[in-house]
């Protein structure tokens, strides 16, 4: 492993960070392997790697949650314990969360101090950070209001009240993990400008994040981790996505997606002013309305939590709902007994949920019982209503895991000892294999590999060739652009504009998800 | 987290409990000044010693398979059954009111309506509770239990006011028709010719039982229904997701749960006592618990786990009468140790084997 201190001034001092032959197993697993890596001063460094990398398991080491086998750790030069979290915070390391660590009805003030106060009397300790928050404000783009309530502001601006905290305690790495993971294409641009500016003022910065892209624009240097092992570290000006996605799976992949145009014809899934009221009496949906043909994918784009949750849940039967939605011309009910998900699955809607682990699955379950799941009334399992064929099932699965490409092809194993990418084959295997007239499916690829991703977006295009609707949920843009047809953009609760998927872009969408409508029409 | 072989986790980790509680119980039976080992022969002697002593076990045996069967069956569904005690008690009237309200020829035509009238009874007890569940939210651990406290309060009064046989002081019902009673083991081993004693009480039931453990079997790995409840105690969401309706399965599960549990009846009420008595449940609701868990609520476990259970009650009876030192709380603290190892410190065996599990791999 080579050092890469990007300038010739930063050579001459000790990395901020150095880890030295670092490894650590779970049980039989390796989750880390002999991982040397030595960060420069004053740069911004990515690290990039599939679900199960062991990415997350390197930076819990250096952020006190895990205590490494094995290997060594020095900041600054200095060889250094940290054995919690508090020694972390002392050795000048902050971490920004992928789920923020909030206290949700304190003022951001309240919450950059808290765990850091003076002494007793809180006083003293807000004026300091109040005076702090000012000073970053105008220095780095960091600003938020310190007296707002944390639930009244938007995720962006959560995360920036997690890198105030931070900075209040003195940190001199900072570590984002999937940082833009809830923000939109401009709030994330935002996030790497203030990177940047801290990046100039001495800061050390890590980037965990699985997108490509995001490595190329915001960092200096990327590491690329590849089974629990460091594959490689590269100056990012020196690379390109094609070559850290080929080091990140071992082999090369395809990043584009070729697609026919599509054929449209008739509408299948017709919506009419769906709405659902949500839990404190605030409209989680809000007069959805839109159809799906057959033949084509709808994308449905937006930033997490803007109501595609629920548009997904009421469609899949799994939560009841107001409105008309109408399955080839057939209303359906929303409501009352004939709206649950079997229900649906008999009107032939097919449902790969957002969540594969908590709806989609029975991790507990074999594989078997987990392809049978939601079809288990079916006479394939079996002649009579009562008994299930456990053979026929069997038999069945093998099948479909070998036409799915889900490795192992065991129908005996459960759900959570395939991987991410596996489990995910393996809904939509159920899913695809019924021949639904319509597919409603929500992050697709989300916690899945390169390899498997590839595969997943073969089947859904396949599966709108042949005929079906598709409806796709997804908080990768990328994604929704290179696979839908049409593309609607939801924001509030409410769908803010439809576009064509070859007449917009990423910019004209980015827009339209921060809620900004009056752009032009096409 | 290692993954332990199968045979580790349903054999190996029971046997490691089973040992360190009579350990325990060992050092206690040292502390009160008698020697562990001959309190040890006392029991095994008492218990599988001699046919009267596997007469005694078996009957209480087959109680506990009954309760324990009926704590398994909900715990696939992820509810927390605790009111066997109480669906026992009113399993108890309905086999009590087939008895002795209808005059039947023979106890072959007795004993499948008893069976249905205890089962209905229990079921019916515990649907209660279930739909408050379901429909309300209200946690079936905390309505289960407060339904026993109703049950016993109601069995009194039946038993005072409406049910207790005119002209005696004793709150029990009358004697059941002698059409009505179950052969035991000494009557059912006479038609092949062996002799067995007399006295021992197991009857019949216990032939039900084993049925019944062969029909959960059935039923939670090999139906529909059964997989439907299994992937309900797995997780709720999942099961939505796939249409499976939580207040369906929850009523069902329960009722079936009560329905088990409401069964014991037939081995007390209708075998043994052939009256209906204030008390003829005995904690044997609450031993089921104990029998579902160390039987990891599979019904092959849960048959063994009741023999266990029978010969620690039977042999605790022996221990008592030979050994005056060791009192009946003492055989109650015997059998705690046992829930205590079996059920609540599972893990604590657990952690280490799985470390020396990863360490050979």
């Amino acid at each position: 492993m080579r050092a890469n201190g990007s300038e010739s001034r930063r050579e001459t001092a000790a990395p901020a960070i150095e880890l030295r032959n670092i490894s650590k197993s779970f049980g039989a697993v390796r989750a880390n392997r002999d991982i040397s890596l030595a960060v420069a001063p004053g740069t911004i460094h990515g690290i990039v790697g599939e679900n199960g990398a062991g990415k997350s398991t390197l930076m819990s080491i250096l952020y006190g949650f895990y205590r490494a086998d094995a290997g060594e750790i020095f900041i600054n030069g200095e060889p250094t314990r940290i054995p919690d979290s508090n020694a972390a915070i002392k050795a000048g390391i902050g971490m920004v969360h992928q789920h923020f660590k909030l206290v949700h009805n304190f003022s951001v003030l309240e919450n950059v101090v808290l765990g850091a106060e003076d002494g007793l009397i809180l006083r003293s300790t807000l004026t300091r950070a109040r005076k702090l928050l000012t000073e970053l404000a105008d220095e780095y783009e960091l600003n938020v209001d310190p007296d707002a309530i944390v639930e009244s502001l938007s995720v962006g601006h959560q995360q920036r009240v997690e890198i105030l905290k931070a900075l209040f305690r003195h940190a001199d790495i900072l570590i984002l993990d999937e940082p833009t993971g809830v923000l939109t294409p401009a709030e994330a641009d935002h996030l790497f400008r203030i990177l940047r500016s801290l990046r100039d003022e001495g800061k050390t910065i890590i980037l965990i994040t699985h997108k490509l892209r995001e490595i190329m624009a915001a960092t200096d240097t990327v590491s690329v981790m590849r089974r629990g092992e460091m594959t490689a570290t590269l100056k990012t000006s020196e690379t390109s996505p094609e070559q850290l996605a080929e080091l990140m799976v071992g082999r090369k992949v395809l990043l584009q997606v070729d697609k026919k145009p599509a054929v449209p014809g008739p509408a299948v899934l017709d919506v009419e002013n769906l709405t659902i009221e949500g839990e404190r009496g605030e409209t989680a949906l809000k007069n959805i309305s839109f159809t799906v043909h057959a033949g084509e994918i709808l994308g449905i784009a937006g930033v997490a939590g803007n109501g595609q949750s629920e548009l997904l849940r009421a469609l899949g039967g799994i939560e009841q709902a107001q409105g008309t939605v109408r399955i080839n011309g057939t209303e359906i009910p929303l409501e009352g007994a004939n709206s649950g998900a079997d229900a649906r699955r008999r009107n032939g809607i097919a449902h790969v949920p957002e969540d594969r682990q908590t709806l989609g699955l029975v991790m507990e379950f074999k594989a078997w019982e987990n392809i049978a799941f939601g079809y288990h009334h079916d006479p394939s399992y079996g002649r009579t209503r009562w008994l299930l064929d456990i053979e026929a099932a069997r038999r069945l699965t093998g099948v479909a895991l070998k036409k799915y490409d889900v490795r192992p092809a065991d129908p005996d194993l459960t759900a959570q000892s395939f991987s991410g990418g596996n489990q995910q084959k393996i809904v939509l295997a159920r899913e695809i294999d019924r021949n639904p007239d319509l597919l409603i499916v929500g992050q697709p690829t989300r916690g899945v590999d390169i390899g498997a991703i590839e595969f997943i977006h073969r089947q859904v295009l396949e599966l709108r060739d042949s005929g079906k609707a598709i409806l796709l949920v997804s908080v990768e843009l990328d994604e929704i652009l290179s696979l839908s047809d049409r593309i609607a953009v939801m924001f509030d609760g409410e769908i803010i504009g439809t576009r064509n998927a070859n007449e917009t872009d990423e910019k004209e969408l980015g827009l339209l998800m921060a809620g900004i409508a009056e752009v032009k029409t096409t | 987290m290692t993954v332990l072989p199968r045979w580790v986790d349903i054999a190996l980790i029971p046997a490691i409990n089973l040992v360190l509680a009579f350990f325990v119980s060992g050092l206690i039976v040292i502390w009160i000044g008698e020697n562990p080992l001959i309190a040890m022969q006392v029991m095994l002697n008492g218990s599988i010693g001699s046919a009267y002593g596997w007469g005694y076990t078996l009957y209480y045996a087959t109680n506990f398979i009954f309760t324990g069967l009926a704590v398994a069956v909900a715990f696939h569904a992820r509810l927390f059954n605790i009111g066997g005690e109480g669906q026992a008690a009113i399993g108890g009237i309905g086999a009590a009111l087939v008895c002795l309200h209808f005059g039947w020829p023979h106890w072959t035509l007795a004993f499948p309506a008893a069976i249905v009238g205890a089962a209905i009874f229990g079921a019916a007890w515990a649907a209660v509770p279930a739909y408050l569940q379901a429909s309300r939210g209200s946690h079936i651990v905390i309505t289960t239990i407060m339904f026993n406290f109703i049950a016993s309060a109601l069995l009194v009064y039946l038993l005072v006011n409406v049910m207790k046989a005119p002209g005696q002081m004793a709150p029990e019902s009358r004697s059941f028709p002698a059409e009505t009673h179950l052969p035991t083991a000494h009557e059912m081993f006479a038609w092949i010719g062996v002799s067995f004693p007399r006295s021992p009480p197991v009857n019949v039931s216990l032939l039900v039982a084993i049925a019944a453990s062969a029909t959960v079997w059935v039923l939670i790995w090999r139906t529909r229904l059964g997989y439907a409840i299994r992937a309900m105690g797995w997780s709720e969401p999942a099961a939505i997701y796939a249409g499976i309706r939580p207040f369906r399965i929850i009523m069902v599960t329960m009722m079936i749960s009560g329905g088990l549990a409401g069964l014991m009846a037939i081995n007390t009420v209708m075998g043994e006592a052939e009256r209906l008595l204030i008390d003829s449940v005995q904690g044997a609701g609450f031993v089921g618990i104990a029998v579902a868990l160390m039987g990891r609520s599979h019904p092959v476990g849960v048959v063994l786990a009741a023999v266990l259970f029978g010969m620690l009650y039977q042999g605790g009876v022996e221990l008592e009468f030979e050994m005056p030192a060791v009192s009946r709380e003492m055989i109650v603290v015997i059998q705690a140790l046992v829930i205590l190892f079996t059920g609540a410190l599972e893990n604590m065996v657990r952690a280490p084997l799985e470390r020396i599990a990863a360490m050979f791999r």
